[in-house]
Order: C-alpha cells, then sequence, then structure tokens
C-alpha cells in the first residue's frame, strides 16, 4: 500500500493506540495536519504550544499513556521546548511531532527553520530528524518504545515537509528488533544478590524509612510499595512527585519530604538508620545540604536508571530495576526470611523473628506528629482568607479520586501538604522544572485521559497568568476542569524569600490582585467566573463550581498575602534547620 | 607481537587521565550527542578520535578525558544513556595499547635534511613529503613517544604540526 508520509505518520500513531494528539498546525507541518481530518484520533487545537505539552503531560500523568503533541516547524517547535524539559525532568512519557522545513531547505535559514534536534537534544531522552519517509513507521515505533520503557521521558521526531509529502511503502515493525535501537536495552529486575542484601538490611534496621519517589508511579508500584510499608511496617515519606504512591490516611505515612515537608517526615528521614529510598533520586529539594542529609542512615537505592545510582548519595546497596519489580523481589525475599503477610508474626525461628522491635521508632515518630503538625493560623480573626482554608476546603468538598494539578510556587507546596492524596495518578504537578504556568493546561490533559473524575487546578495568579488562555480551549473543546486561584496579588514564593533572606526588600513581585479581572477574563474565556474575597464565601463558591459540568470555572480566591509556606529548610542548610510555622511554634 | 614495541607511556600514569572507548551508531548527529553531553556535565575532552569501525554501521570514538574517578562514573553512566551509544568501555591507561599520529612540515634545506631524516628513522618514522626548503614527516605511535618526537623535531625549526586525537585498543593478554 502506497502512502504519503503524512498519511504513514497519523496511521503509526493510530497504531500506537493514540487517542487524543494536543497541537496546533503550520506551515511545516500542514501535509500532516490533512489525514488527522480522516483520522479516529481526536485532535485538541490549543491556542499556544506550550499549552499542547503540559496538556500532554497532564494526560500522561494520569493515564500512565505518553502523551503526544504536534507542532510546526520554528517557533512552534521552540514553544515547546519548555514541556520538553519539564517532561525530561520529571520523566513523562512524552512524543512530540514537529515539522520541519524541506531536507533541501535545512541549513539555509529558511522560513520558520529552527534545527530543533540540536535545541532539544539535551532535553528529550532521544530525539530524531526523519530524511526518508520509509523510515516514519520505525521511528515512530522507536519514539513510543524509548518514551516509555526504562525511565520513561520525552522524544521529539522532527518530519521535513518534502518526507511528509513523499510516497513510501506501509509496513509496521513487529518486534523491538525491528526498531534498529542496538544501544537501547533498559533493565527491569533487580540482582537477585542484591535484593537478598537489601532484605537482610531491612531486617537489621531498627529506625527504617522508605523514602518513595515518583519512580515507583512511573512502574505501576503503588500495590508493591503498599504491600513492603505494611508487611514490614517501614513508615513511609512521599516525595513532591510521589504524591498519592502511598495512602495519605494510613498510619505509616508520613507525607512529603523535603524543603516545605512536614516536620516528621524531615526529621525521621534524619534520624532514621535505614533509607529505602525506591524511585527517588536524592533531589536537592529533599536532601537540603547533602553532607548533613540523613547523616547515620544506610541507603538502598532502587531506580530504574543506572545513572541515579551515586550521583548525590553513594547507597550501601544500590540496585539498578524496575521500583515495582524490585519491591516485589524484596518482598519474596522477605517472605523467604519469616516475613509474613501484613499483621502476622514472623515465622519463629526466622531471621525475621530476630528483627529490632520497631515499636520505639514509632512511638518517636508519633512524638513528632503530635508536637509538630502541620499548621496556620486558622483563629480567622482578621477576616483575612488563608490560602491553606482554600485547599482544606477544596478537599473536604472533592468527591473521592478527585485529581489536583498545581503549577509551581507557594499554591503547589500548599496545595501538596493539604490535599489527602488517597490513590495514585491523582497528583499532577511540575516537579523538578518548576515550571509556573502547568497547571492549566496539564488540567486540561488530565480530564481528556479521565474524563470520569473531578479535576481541580489549584494555581497561584502568577502561574494562571502565563498560560490561562488554554482556558479558551478547554471551554471550546467542552473540557470542564476548575481552577482555584490562590490569588495573593504577589509571585508568592520569590516574595517569601525576599521577605526572608532580603530584608523584605521586595524586587518586581508585586502583582495587584485586581488586574487583570480574573473573574471577567474567565468569563470571556467561556468559563464560568467567581470571586471569593472572605472565608464565608469559600464553601458556597466551591459547592457551585463543583455543581458546574457543562464549562470550565474558574474562582478567584483573594487570599492572604503575608502568608508564607512552613516548615521551611533555607536552601543550602541541613534538614535539621527546618524552620516551622509560628504557630507550629506555638503549639510546642 | 609488535603491539607493545614503543613501549606505553613511562612513568606513573597521569592519574586524571581516562580513555573512554564508546562504540556508537554510525547516525548523522552522534558526535555532537556525544559531546554535547560532556559540555553539559562540566568535562573537559582532552583527545578525541571517531572514525567508522569494521561493521559500517558502527563507529568509535576515543575520548581522552582528565578527571577523578566518581564524576567519571556518572559520565559514563549517563553517556551509557544516550540512544546511539552501543558500548562504552574504559580503558586504564597501563591496559591499553594507544597511538596518535603526528604530521609536521619543517623549514629545511638540502642541507639540513640529513638531521631530520636520521630523526625520523630514529622513531622508526616517515618521510612522506619533500620540497625545495621544507619537508614533511609523519610519525604514528604511543602518545609519549611522540611528544618526544615532538620536543626534538621542535629546534629544528616547525612550519605546521598536526596531531591527532588518541586512539586505542585493550591490551591482549599473553599467555606466560
Amino acid at each position: 500500500m502506497r502512502i504519503t508520509g503524512a498519511q504513514a505518520l497519523i496511521k503509526s500513531l493510530e497504531m500506537q493506540g493514540v487517542e487524543v494528539i494536543f497541537g496546533l498546525p503550520g506551515g511545516a507541518i500542514l501535509p500532516v495536519y490533512d489525514p488527522i481530518i480522516d483520522s479516529p484520533i481526536r485532535h485538541i487545537l490549543v491556542r499556544h504550544e506550550q499549552g499542547a505539552g503540559h496538556a500532554a503531560e497532564g494526560y500522561a500523568q494520569v493515564t500512565g499513556r505518553p502523551g503526544v503533541a504536534m507542532v510546526t516547524s520554528g517557533p512552534g517547535a521552540t514553544n515547546i521546548v519548555t514541556p520538553l524539559a519539564n517532561a525530561y525532568m520529571d520523566s513523562t512519557p512524552l512524543v512530540v511531532v514537529s515539522g520541519q522545513v524541506a531536507t533541501g531547505s535545512i541549513g539555509t535559514d529558511a522560513f520558520q527553520e529552527c534545527p530543533i534536534t540540536g535545541v532539544t537534544m539535551d532535553i528529550t531522552k532521544h530525539n530524531w530528524l526523519v530524511t526518508d519517509a520509509a523510515d516514519i513507521p520505525r521511528t515512530v515505533a522507536a519514539a513510543f518504545h524509548v518514551a516509555t520503557t526504562g525511565r520513561p521521558g520525552p522524544v521529539l521526531i522532527d518530519v521535513p515537509k518534502d518526507i511528509s509529502n513523499a510516497q513510501m511503502e506501509w509496513y509496521w515493525p513487529q518486534t523491538v528488533e525491528d526498531l534498529d535501537l542496538p544501544g537501547y536495552h533498559p533493565n527491569i529486575e533487580g540482582d537477585p544478590e542484591l535484593v537478598h542484601r537489601a532484605a537482610e538490611m531491612i531486617l537489621e534496621a531498627s529506625r527504617p524509612v522508605i523514602y518513595a519517589g515518583g519512580g515507583i508511579l512511573k512502574a505501576s508500584g503503588a500495590q508493591a510499595l503498599y504491600e513492603l510499608a505494611v508487611r514490614t511496617g517501614i513508615p513511609v515519606v512521599t516525595t513532591l512527585m510521589a504524591r498519592g504512591a502511598f495512602p495519605d490516611s494510613h498510619p505509616l505515612c508520613l507525607g512529603m519530604p523535603g524543603m516545605h515537608g512536614n516536620y516528621t517526615a524531615v526529621t525521621a528521614m534524619q534520624r532514621a538508620d535505614l533509607l529505602l529510598a525506591i524511585g527517588s533520586r536524592f533531589d536537592d529539594r529533599v536532601t537540603g545540604k547533602v553532607s548533613a542529609f540523613a547523616p547515620g542512615a544506610k541507603v538502598v537505592h532502587v531506580d530504574i536508571d543506572p545513572a541515579e545510582l551515586g550521583k548525590v548519595r553513594r547507597a550501601e546497596v544500590a540496585i539498578a530495576g524496575d521500583a515495582r519489580a524490585v519491591m516485589e523481589e524484596m518482598l519474596e525475599a522477605l517472605g523467604s526470611m519469616g516475613i509474613g503477610p501484613e499483621g502476622s508474626a514472623p515465622e519463629s525461628g526466622s531471621p525475621a523473628a530476630r528483627r529490632p522491635d520497631l515499636r520505639p521508632w514509632i512511638s518517636e515518630i508519633r512524638g513528632w506528629q503530635e508536637r509538630y503538625p502541620l499548621t496556620y493560623d486558622r483563629s480567622g480573626d482578621t477576616g483575612v482568607l488563608k490560602p491553606q482554608q482554600v485547599v482544606e476546603s477544596l478537599r473536604d468538598a472533592a468527591e473521592p479520586g478527585t485529581i489536583v494539578v498545581s503549577g509551581v510556587g507557594q499554591h503547589q507546596m500548599w496545595a501538596s501538604q493539604w490535599w489527602r492524596f488517597e490513590e495514585p495518578y491523582t497528583w499532577v504537578n511540575s516537579g523538578g522544572a518548576g515550571t509556573m504556568g502547568f497547571a492549566v493546561p496539564a488540567a486540561i490533559g488530565a480530564k481528556v485521559g479521565r474524563p470520569e473524575r473531578a479535576v481541580w487546578a489549584i494555581d497561584g495568579d502568577g502561574c494562571f497568568q502565563m498560560t490561562a488562555q488554554e482556558l479558551v480551549t478547554a471551554s471550546a473543546e467542552r473540557i470542564p476542569v476548575k481552577v482555584a486561584i490562590l490569588n495573593n496579588a504577589y509571585l508568592g514564593m520569590v516574595r517569601q524569600w525576599q521577605e526572608m533572606f532580603y530584608e523584605e526588600r521586595y524586587s518586581e513581585v508585586y502583582l495587584s490582585p485586581d488586574l487583570p479581572d480574573y473573574v471577567k477574563w474567565a468569563e470571556a474565556m467561556g468559563c464560568v467566573g467567581l470571586r471569593v474575597e472572605s472565608p464565608e464565601e469559600v464553601g458556597p463558591a466551591i459547592d457551585k463550581a463543583n455543581s458546574i459540568d457543562d464549562r470550565p470555572v474558574v474562582v478567584d480566591f483573594r487570599t492572604d498575602a503575608f502568608e508564607k509556606v512552613y516548615p521551611m529548610v533555607p536552601a543550602g542548610h541541613s534538614n535539621d534547620d527546618i524552620v516551622v510555622s509560628p504557630t507550629e511554634e506555638g503549639a510546642r | 607481537m609488535t603491539a607493545v614495541e614503543y613501549g606505553q607511556p613511562v612513568g606513573q600514569p597521569h592519574p586524571l587521565h581516562h580513555i573512554l572507548s564508546v562504540l556508537v551508531e554510525n547516525k548523522s548527529g552522534v558526535l555532537a550527542r556525544v559531546a554535547s553531553l560532556f559540555s553539559r556535565r562540566g568535562f573537559n575532552i582532552s583527545s578525541l578520535a571517531v572514525a567508522p569501525t569494521d561493521d559500517e554501521h558502527l563507529s568509535r570514538i576515543t575520548i581522552v578525558v582528565d578527571v577523578a574517578s566518581a564524576p567519571l562514573e556518572q559520565v559514563v553512566k549517563q553517556l551509557d544513556k544516550l540512544v546511539n551509544v552501543v558500548s562504552i568501555s574504559e580503558l586504564a591507561p597501563e591496559e591499553a595499547t594507544e597511538r596518535e599520529l603526528l604530521l609536521a612540515t619543517l623549514s629545511a634545506g638540502p642541507l639540513e635534511r640529513g638531521q631530520i631524516v636520521q630523526l625520523v628513522g630514529i622513531f622508526g618514522g616517515q618521510v612522506v613529503d619533500v620540497g625545495a626548503d621544507a619537508i614533511t614527516v609523519v610519525l604514528a605511535g604511543a602518545p609519549s613517544k611522540v611528544d618526544d618526537f615532538e620536543d626534538l623535531l621542535r629546534p629544528l625549526g616547525i612550519v605546521e604540526l598536526q596531531r591527532t586525537g588518541r586512539v586505542a585498543l585493550p591490551r591482549l593478554h599473553r599467555l606466560r
């Protein structure tokens, strides 16, 4: 069957099971947009290519399937560079197809020419410039294989216009060997000897902590994590990327560690004698000053990416493998050492029976939880609306399984701290890259991926202004996301740092609560716009927002501009220097 | 067995000197990916040689890099993640046969040629071009030997000199 390269490209996406493409057409990608008309794949026309990329990320994060975005050459392609960098940092599987000028024009500074494979070389897992239409099916199949296996990540396929127009004989590669990837062999299984050694260390530890990272979610490992935690009785911290991987309501869940983690999660890691780091990467926002991080802990580090092992902290046992596969191997090894099902006593005479008693450790942890709970000033004396109260009210009114999406900054930390994540894939945010403006388009992608779920974007006013135009996309495509703007009229996190570390010299952080008028803006974009100025208006506004399911809703919550995120470990300090909120101090 | 005829570098090898032999797919852009990875991680490539292997689908990049071993481990692991990189081996200097090539043009009239030809002969090099008042010589050898040759050539009036990056293969095990 002779078809064009463009037809082969769309057909290849269909073969991969793609159900939706987020994109925006232009000159060089024109040939590829023609067969989209005849394809069952849904195309969602964004208003800016950055929106296409983040929407594809949101889709990928909630479905576990790769997100797909399509853009034209030149500025179309450069506009999606930020989402590629973001997806690379957060290991999100993304396949971006970009148009390119005709092969004969490459290198001539042609109209809308940009060497996007060169630009994105260091922020994609791999990229391809297609130079022969016959390569298209194989390249697409290879791109999806690379994006979704091993440590997932974004890939880009750059397709010159003449290649899209050229004829080719259709085929579809049948096996991985057909993909021409001689240097790509991701490892899955952990080395059994190392797993055995890790299991022994688990049974030797008296102050163990599971340091659960986003890799667990990438590996569909939440169930294995649950088994590992409950069968061993080891408490779990869930990093920003792993919120939801272990239920917040479980007594063993200590919540989020790190710069704005809660006191107990941070301190338990500092005092641990064993850290089981699974799918986590000792990010600087978690460790604080590395040399002072968890000084008494031996480390078992499990990661599918061997380059993460030993990159920041040398592990006593470093296991390269898929988080889920290795946890299952660990459970088997622990079983053979006498660890039974949840709640059962260890087999008598087994190594597990000689295990140190964890009760003193758990009781020490309970002490921290009682003395230093997350708090904020709830008195409401001033009549000022606290951002944390908004998050709590949204949480309490949310139906189970609601997906929460955030941008980057104070609102992100409050959302992560104050929401209660009970199941995996209900939390979508920009972790490693810290991309402001992520929330609105990512929420759209999440809602497209899980249309049966309620999707709330908890956004900041600064973030919202970066990508709000995608609410036009949401209205046009009938994607009823809800956006809560925690409008404190500032670039709040920067303001917080200027207050704390720059002697309250506020440089270029004021945004104004009224400019723009968020309600009018929302209405202009086809959304319902609501405004909340006092604590008592919160509940009714949220109820109204939750009752609307035929269009997007934006709620402008006017929140306290002076509220800061606590606890906080100042950058570059030891986690022992954690600063709790003034209200926590009072409770001591 | 002539593999070690010219000997290995004399004395202690430089402690930070590492040779990476990287087998890559012979495709456009692969060298850029490899080089970019080094610059992104803040490492300076001290020398580099790249050429196709006996298999036309593969090229070998030989990289000499000066770093401590801990960061090198990170570079090797990151390199290994490049989809086009098929395999990497690190060659310890004492475990490798290394070669570089030197081409030099020296200003030399008929009277000075003899001295140069004699030196070239001692080192096992070759005269590859002769002009009225200049001579071009070539030497392939272990890097330290090429260094020595260059030092001895220098007072003889170098007009132009070009050295290649280093290429290396593992030394062979012998029966003893």
